[in-house]
């Protein structure tokens, strides 16, 4: 499946990430977390290829990902931004059809999994028909994910999808992806900030700090048998219900 | 990208600006073609000479008002004309310059080399002279510009005043020359000729320069000083012709030459007059002049007005829309690719840039002098000067467009697994289709105004009224132009804003709420 092989990063004379290995479980859900900055986003940019990174390398079945051989890649795997990133001269239906088409699928075969991908991100009706500017910012992920799931990828990398939505709409679409994460058997690797979302997906957590992976495993792990401090504080500072903040030394 | 390239045409270019430039060359030439200079005396004798070689042929035509002399020179050396009237002091002091031409004879060798020949002066002397109005002179004893020196010298009143063009005050055989030569220690006040005149009349001027054969000279009843130490340069007017016109039209070049000796000052101020100040058309008066002088009887076909101007709109409008048309498509099928380069390519950007940033600086009066030599007369420097100058707004607004798209959703397309040139296809280009549009329709804007300057190169348009209103100072000629230009600028205008409900995709006008 996906793998980062003491893959490491720096911009100019700044190393953003650190040598790191990571290996993700195929079907499983495995949620980046960690404070702003510190290069979760990055690890994501890599796998997809956006950036190349300045050490090791990235495989995907077995095969490393390299300038000649990303673009087919990339269409095995599924990414989606904060905001989904529609293209706003495109219907919502032609957003999420656009690769699609180019590929050359017909007409009938690609409304047909458009469909389909409705039904299962329960986008409402008549919203495929509208462009992204008028809908809603809940609609506009439903159709980031669609698009992403379009030629049925095995992997979904999803930067902090839910970032920019108000807490009940974001209720509602993390139950929905959960349930298709879940049914499809998806290899997914989501990014956030929040340890609550983290749980609520995570098969595996990585908590990351410094440019580095500081604990990995379930969110159980983390809140009882911390790594170090620095896990300590980060769980305390997310104040999650019925979890005593444990004490450490004030930084 | 290569892909991108050659399919967005260069090719295409090419072969659109030259099937426009033969759909639009007149392709049957006539046997003469006369060329004159944009001035109310250079047109005037322009006419004589197309009345006298139609006469001697039945095909002549004339190209009127061409421009300064850089640009007719070059189109007579180039043969887009075969003969024209210059000034033997323009010929040694501005054409020949740096070859040491002093007298006629070395003129006549110079133009040699170049397979030309200048005729016997015409009679007149169009140089600079100082002038005043008759009766003061005569009451002040002055004659010769010595006199003028001798009383300024020994004049305390106040309104012994000097005004002339700045031009003249400027050039080093004006006022320098004349200062240093008679020796005056007056300071001259710099001004417009037109308010000189009417300094002079009102009487707080005294003296101004002139062009000797000025209309202003009788209208106001000036006295010419006499230039008795010989100061200012001569400009005798001289028929100026190809060499082959000799074997080409022998009878035509005949007919010509019988001008020789023939226009002497007065003659040539009463005919500036005549058009300058009456309104009458140039083609009469030179007309009624071969007839009085030389009787030769020509025939310059008189027509009612509003055929005239209903005839001459139609041609100018044809003609005006075929400028634009063609350098605009041109520059579009150009700019575009190279909007695309300069976004596509940073180490090309900044070159891209600022050569068509630097293009739109020089002065359309310099391409043009540039332009003729290459390309000669008529529509072809024209459309290349329009279409230089449409190249910055339509490569910029391109790069621009391009460059302001988001960096996410740049990426969104990456991501996706598209290749380069279905990105910039599918994604890019639709997204600055708005930006896009725009910098073609501010072309198109710009070129309606600009290519009035077809009227100073033969090529037509809205130009030729106006440039011949400004000549003949003669505002309902200047409207017939200048009103259908502004009015053509509006149509442009209206038409890209349909274009845009066409070409920018429906989404985007949504998202800007329009
Ligand atoms: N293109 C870039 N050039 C320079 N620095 C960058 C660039 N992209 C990210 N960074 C820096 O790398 C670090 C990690 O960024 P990122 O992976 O986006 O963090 P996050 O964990 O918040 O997603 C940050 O300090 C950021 O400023
Ligand atoms: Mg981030």
């Amino acid at each position: 499946m996906l793998e980062l092989i003491a893959v490491a990063k720096s911009f100019g004379k700044t190393q953003v990430l650190k040598p790191t290995s990571l290996v993700l479980e195929p079907g499983k859900t495995t949620v980046l977390i960690g404070p702003s900055g510190c290069g979760k986003s990055t690890i994501l940019r890599i796998m997809i290829g956006l950036i190349e990174p300045s050490e090791g390398t990235v495989k995907f079945d077995g095969v490393a990902l390299t300038p000649g051989n990303i673009m087919l890649m990339r269409r095995k795997m599924g990414y989606v931004i904060q905001d989904g990133g529609l293209f706003p001269h495109l219907s919502a239906r032609d957003n999420v059809g656009l690769l699609a088409r180019y590929l050359g699928w017909d007409k009938q075969r690609v409304n047909e999994r458009l469909e389909e991908l409705a039904k299962l991100t329960r986008l409402p009706d008549g919203a495929l028909d509208r462009f992204p500017s008028q809908l809603s910012g809940g609609q506009r992920q439903r159709l980031g994910i669609m698009r992403a799931l379009m030629l049925d990828p095995d992997v979904l990398l999803l930067d902090e999808p839910m970032g920019a939505l108000d807490p009940l709409v974001r209720y509602d679409l993390q139950e929905d992806l959960r349930g298709i994460f879940q049914s499809l058997k998806k290899t997914v690797v989501l990014v956030t900030h929040d340890m609550g979302e983290a749980g609520f997906f995570g098969d595996t957590v990585v908590l990351l700090g410094g440019g580095e992976i500081v604990q990995q495993g379930t969110l159980a792990d983390m809140i009882h048998t911390p790594a170090n401090d620095y896990v300590t504080r980060f769980i305390n500072a997310q104040r999650l219900p019925g979890v005593e903040p444990k004490e450490v030394a004030t930084s | 990208m290569r892909s991108i390239v050659s399919l967005t045409v260069f090719p295409a270019a090419l072969l659109l600006i030259l099937a426009s430039i033969a759909a639009a060359e007149t392709p049957n030439l006539p046997l003469v073609r006369v060329g004159s200079k944009s001035s109310i005396e250079n047109v005037i004798l322009g006419e004589m000479l197309t009345l006298l070689a139609d006469q001697a042929s039945g095909d002549a035509r004339h190209q009127s008002a061409l421009g300064g002399t850089q640009i007719v020179f070059a189109a007579l050396k180039k043969g887009d004309i075969d003969v024209y009237i210059e000034y033997t002091g323009t010929l040694s002091q501005e054409i020949l310059k740096g070859q040491r031409v002093r007298s006629d004879d070395d003129i006549r060798a110079a133009l040699a080399k170049l397979d030309l020949v200048m005729s016997q002066p015409l009679g007149f002397n169009n140089t600079y002279a100082l002038g005043m109005k008759a009766d003061v002179a005569e009451k002040m004893k002055i004659q010769t510009i010595s006199d003028l020196a001798r009383v300024a010298k020994s004049s305390t009143d106040p309104q012994f005043k000097f005004g002339f063009s700045d031009e003249f005050l400027k050039r080093g055989d004006g006022w320098p020359a004349v200062k240093v030569l008679y020796q005056f220690d007056n300071v001259p006040t710099g001004l417009d000729h037109s308010l000189a005149y009417r300094g002079l009349h009102s009487g707080t001027l005294l003296v101004t320069d002139l062009y000797s054969t000025d209309p202003e000279i009788a209208k106001y009843r000036l006295k010419i000083l006499d230039d008795d130490l010989a100061c200012f340069p001569e400009y005798h007017a001289v028929i100026l012709y190809r060499e082959d016109l000799k074997d080409r039209a022998p009878q035509v070049l005949q007919n010509l030459l019988k001008l020789e000796g023939k226009i002497d000052n007065s003659a040539m101020m009463e005919m500036n007059t005549r058009v300058r100040i009456d309104h009458d058309r140039d083609v009469n008066v030179a007309g009624d002049f071969l007839l009085s002088k030389l009787k030769i009887e020509t025939q310059s076909g008189e027509e009612k007005k509003w055929v005239v101007i209903g005839r001459d709109f139609v041609r100018n409008t044809t003609r005006h829309l075929l400028l634009v048309f063609c350098s605009l498509s041109a520059a579009v099928t150009v700019a575009l690719p190279l909007g695309i380069w300069a976004y596509e390519y940073p180490k090309v950007t900044h070159g891209i840039l600022g050569i068509v940033g630097i293009i739109q600086t020089i002065p359309s009066m310099a391409v043009l002098v540039f332009m003729v030599p290459l390309l000669g007369l008529g529509v072809k420097p024209a459309i290349m000067a329009l279409f230089l100058y449409s190249l910055l707004p339509i490569v910029r607004n391109t790069y621009a467009g391009l460059n302001e798209i988001p960096a996410n959703l740049k990426e969104s397309a990456i991501v996706l697994g598209l290749s380069r040139q279905a990105r910039l296809y599918l994604v890019e280009l639709p997204i600055a289709s708005r930006s896009i549009l725009a910098g073609i329709k501010t072309a198109a804007v710009i070129n309606v105004g600009t290519a009035t300057i077809g009227g100073l190169i033969g090529a037509g348009g809205y130009g030729e009224p106006i440039l011949t209103g400004i000549r003949l100072a003669d505002v309902s000629l200047l409207l017939q132009g200048a009103i259908p230009a502004a009015l053509l600028a509006v149509v442009v205008q209206g038409l890209f804003e349909l274009l845009e409900r066409l070409v920018v995709p429906q989404g985007l006008r949504l998202a800007r709420g329009d």
